[in-house]
């Protein structure tokens, strides 16, 4: 059944690629119409970013609340999958700012906050290799990302919003943002992009798991 | 906690850090014409450095001394923390207060026309923000083992979690320092945020510190 699953997925990515930069019609309103494919990967990478950047500070919080190393585990696994995408993030951002807005980097209030959200798991990722013991690395870990975590808030919302950014609003969501083809591909390139990333976090936690256990004997 | 009171050397270290900084600020820029903003930026680079040369020395002297599992087992973790905050703002305002006239006076900022309701009000809020969260990431970095690599990893992991309060400070400030009133709107809003930062900042890092220090 499993086995099943990955090959659908792989059928799946082949054609959400396919769709992506050979089916969709070239879009309007851009400096350079075949660019806006690269839409169809750089939102569904910030997407599951956020939702993997969401998933490691709740199981930060379940491991403080349960001191389970398993939870710490899963934690630092949807960390580095987060760190990697939000990397993958900046540079299709990039290679469209650049095209489109004439540099690679315009600090744009999202790119300041993306730039800080990869301070920080960077920041993160040396914390925990400064730290030798593996329970207090957890703890520190998990203080430090569910502090990051509330802080959040100001990066992402309170700060940016003072000066103008140069992402469009609501284009997403709204009914009358995209064509429904730019739709029906969006999303499937997302789920693809979830359905592909849970299966690198399963690997990657169940390595670590038996890791942890290793070390415990 | 007035145990740290005692440690004048640190005390006076931390000071005559950024009153270096700050010669060497005045001496690269003597008599040069500099930005009222560059002003504003330079004075909460020098209040950042300092806060990064100092306030981790709270926790890692414990640790270095082996007086923290003491401390582990005699304190509610929230008393430590109160005493160590406490500490480490007293010290931050003392450096404020030293710093900010002398660096306004070596760069000629024009202090006729200065705010200064409103430059101490930024100070203050500042000033507790990143004291405040200076010393619960003090806290996570004093179990790193290696001793060389805490100060360095002191500065990465604060400097994300600062930003967000450096910036508004530093438009507060140059609100305060800038002749023109109109920007009075705009700086009544930094103090709004850097005031959500602190209350932010500080309730996650009593939230926080009980188990972040209490397993040794």
């Amino acid at each position: 059944m499993a086995k099943i699953l990955k090959v659908a997925l792989l059928i799946w990515m082949t054609i959400v690629i396919w769709a992506a930069i050979i089916y969709a019609p070239p879009a309007q309103l851009f400096r350079v119409a075949s660019l806006a494919r690269i839409m169809f990967f750089h939102i569904p990478c910030a997407m599951t970013a956020t939702v993997l950047s969401v998933a490691s500070a709740g199981f930060a919080l379940l491991f403080l609340s349960t001191k389970d190393l398993n939870f710490d585990v899963k934690s630092r696994a949807a960390a580095a999958l987060a760190t990697l995408y939000w990397i993958l993030t900046t540079i299709t951002g990039a290679i469209f700012a650049k095209e489109e807005w004439g540099m690679y980097w315009n600090w744009d209030p999202k790119q300041s906050a993306i730039l800080l959200l990869i301070l920080i798991y960077l920041a993160y990722f040396a914390l925990r290799s400064a730290v030798v013991d593996r329970r207090k690395q957890a703890l520190v870990a998990a203080g430090y990302t569910l502090f990051a975590a509330v802080i959040m808030p100001f990066l992402t919302f309170v700060l940016p919003n003072t000066t103008q950014s140069l992402h469009p609003k609501g284009v997403i969501f709204s009914s009358d943002g995209m064509d429904i083809t730019y739709k029906l591909i969006f999303w499937s390139s997302t789920f693809g992009f979830l359905a592909l990333t849970y299966w690198i976090y399963k690997v990657q936690t169940a390595l670590e798991t038996i890791a942890l256990h290793q070390g415990a004997v | 906690m007035r145990v740290e009171m005692r440690s004048r050397q640190a005390i006076g270290a931390t000071l005559l850090f950024s009153l270096v900084t700050l010669c060497v600020l005045s001496f690269l820029l003597a008599l040069k014409s500099v930005h009222l903003d560059v002003d504003a930026a330079l004075l909460w680079i020098v209040l950042f450095f300092s806060a990064m040369s100092g306030l981790s020395r709270v926790f890692v002297r414990e640790e270095e001394l082996g007086t923290a599992d003491a401390l582990r087992l005699n304190l509610v973790p929230t008393a430590l923390l109160a005493g160590k905050m406490m500490f480490n703002w007293l010290l931050l305002a003392a450096i404020e207060l030293v710093v900010t006239p002398l660096l306004f006076i070596a760069l000629g900022a024009p202090l006729g026309s200065t705010d200064y309701m409103l430059l101490l009000t930024v100070l203050f809020l500042g000033g507790l923000g990143l004291a405040a969260a200076s010393t619960f990431v003090a806290a996570l970095v004093a179990p790193a083992s290696a001793g060389g690599v805490r100060s360095s990893l002191f500065l990465i992991l604060s400097f994300p979690v600062l930003l967000p309060l450096l910036l508004p400070a530093c438009t507060g400030t140059l609100a305060a320092l800038s002749p023109i009133t109109a920007a009075a709107g705009t700086a009544a809003n930094e103090c709004i945020v850097l005031a959500c930062f602190d209350t932010v900042v500080i309730t996650a890092s009593f939230l926080l510190f009980g188990y972040t220090w209490g397993v040794g």
